[in-house]
């Protein structure tokens, strides 16, 4: 582990935390325009962090070190993440560990304190949640890996900075079916993990429909910064992982500084694009009857299953 | 056109008849499952088209118009007549729920690479390699038959498994005979004609298209 691929992990979590906020602020903006409001401005999402960490921190009176452990988890394995997936360059400092399985299950031990810490504040709601956000996480995380498992047959690695370089040098594979019916499966477990619209309503406090914030309904002050930061990071690093497995063009391959500038405009504005996408999206659908989901993921699943049949036994 | 174009062009289109069938299995409302498989005739009519320009076949490319005229437009007209009259559009409640039914085809998809392992080795080529995806394709139609409840689905399931044997026929043979495809295919319009007289009687037997209610005999 050398001094500038450690800089590039770092400067990668500092990008995701830092961007974060603002594409959020960016999709509001873009819904509201398609709405036919002003909106709020695009630097709102960092007002109000910065709002609740000036604020008094309650918890729950039975709650345990769960529910304070929580935030802090999410936020860390977001940011852990984030230096590992190949946003910047393919050759970041943790290069040897970072495959496809470290990055799905830090992702899934975030969800899984969440709800953890749902379940710990005793409030009905916060159960209710958890047991949905299980529900969707228990389809959802087997098509993740199963989906970039498709990318990772023909790259002979399931290490995510190999995976692009390879399709970097085999620019063919972009345009195959595993690859396609991949992407349409990460594409509609994105939208499940980060709780976007056909499966939860990210702007609602209705009880009967919430998922993701019946769980942090009793969170308040700092920790709710937290974990809004990390729900907002999570959702950069889903829409990263779709743009640069995928279309990987413009990621950098060594750690030469310029590179990197470079790259982080083109990932940068590929995950703009993407988000403006979800967000125009978001303004044409319903939300799914909650029943309904699981036949929708059940769905994304077996796509992501035909995609690993057809990069296993037709390339 | 090169070889690898014609490899991926027919990868993609004998993928789109795979993932037709899924799109079959996944929708509930009639009118989508019908153009699902509009749009699976019309894939199975390119790897025909494909098969007959690659091998500068004249008689393979007449039988990819016909079966894009018959799979892609005359069946799911006809399809969509008995749905629209029957005023019943969705499949309420398959016997074997939507996400089972979709895990349950992902394995037959897996059953059918599995078993034809031996047949794709007797000669690898692109097009034996897509073999196992008609094989799957009549798989899951026959699952379809077992488990839907509604005649038009019924219908469907019938000709999922002609698509699926017909892919393999086309795949196999490089390019089916015209004779034996005129008559498979006037087979299996006359098949959907009678199921559409029958449904229709049903409908005006019974009020509904429940292939569940047909269980005694009456005079």
């Amino acid at each position: 582990m050398t001094l500038p691929r450690l800089a590039v992990a770092l400067a990668q979590a500092l990008l995701v935390i830092g961007a974060a906020p603002v594409l959020v602020g960016v999709m509001r903006r873009v819904r509201a325009r398609l709405e036919g409001r002003t909106g709020p401005s695009l630097s709102q999402p960092w007002r109000d962090i910065r709002k609740l960490f000036r604020k008094q921190r309650i918890v729950p009176a039975n709650s345990s070190w769960v529910f304070s452990a929580a935030p802090v988890v999410l936020v860390s394995t977001a940011a852990l993440v984030s230096g590992i997936v190949p946003f910047l360059s393919t050759r970041s400092a943790f290069d040897q560990v970072g495959d496809l399985f470290a990055v799905v299950y830090l992702l899934l031990l975030g969800t899984v304190f969440l709800a953890l810490a749902g379940l710990d504040s005793g409030s009905a709601f916060g159960g209710m949640g958890a047991s949905r956000a299980m529900t969707i996480a228990a389809l959802a995380e087997p098509t993740i890996l199963l989906a970039i498992f498709a990318l990772s047959v023909g790259a002979g690695s399931s290490n995510l900075g190999a995976i692009v370089s390879a399709t970097l040098t085999h620019p063919g594979r972009v345009a195959s079916p595993a690859s396609v019916l991949a992407f349409a499966a990460l594409a509609i477990v994105t939208l499940a993990e980060t709780g976007r619209l056909p499966i939860d309503n990210p702007s609602t406090h209705l009880e009967l429909t919430m998922i993701h914030e019946a769980m942090i309904l009793q969170y308040s002050g700092p920790d709710l910064a937290l974990v809004e930061l990390a729900g907002q990071m999570r959702l950069v690093i889903f829409l990263g992982l779709l743009s640069n497995l995928f279309v990987p063009w413009g990621v950098a391959t060594t750690t030469h500084p310029l590179q990197l500038l470079a790259a982080a405009a083109v990932t940068l504005a590929k995950i703009t694009v993407l988000a403006i996408s979800v967000a125009v999206f978001e303004v044409f659908v319903a939300k799914l009857r909650l029943f309904r989901v699981p036949e929708l993921l059940a769905a994304s699943f077996v796509l992501a299953f035909l995609a690993v049949t057809a990069s296993f036994f037709v390339a | 056109m090169s070889d690898t174009v014609y490899v991926q062009l027919l990868d993609l289109a004998a993928g789109l008849v795979l993932v037709c069938a899924f799109v079959a299995l996944w929708r509930r409302g009639l009118v989508a499952i019908v153009r699902a498989l509009a749009v699976q005739g019309v894939a199975l009519a390119a790897v025909a088209l494909l098969l007959g320009l690659h091998q500068h076949d004249l008689e393979t490319i007449v039988v990819a118009v016909l079966v894009f005229s018959l799979k892609g437009v005359v069946i799911p007209r006809v399809l969509l007549r008995i749905v629209s009259s029957s005023g019943e559009s969705r499949e309420v409640e398959p016997l074997v729920n939507v996400p089972a039914s979709l895990l349950a085809a992902a394995g037959l998809v897996l059953l059918a690479y599995a078993t034809t392992r031996n047949v794709v080795a007797l000669d690898p080529s692109p097009e034996t390699r897509a073999i196992p995806i008609g094989v799957a394709v009549a798989l899951i139609g026959f699952f379809a038959l077992a488990t839907r409840r509604k005649a038009v689905t019924q219908i469907v399931g019938f000709l999922l498994v002609d698509n699926g044997i017909a892919l393999v026929a086309f795949l196999a043979t490089s390019g089916v005979p015209l004779v034996v495809e005129l008559g498979v295919a006037l087979d299996v319009l006359l098949a959907v004609l009678i199921l559409q007289v029958l449904v229709s009687r049903m409908r005006t037997k019974f009020g509904a298209m429940d292939l569940d209610q047909l269980r005694e005999l009456h005079d």
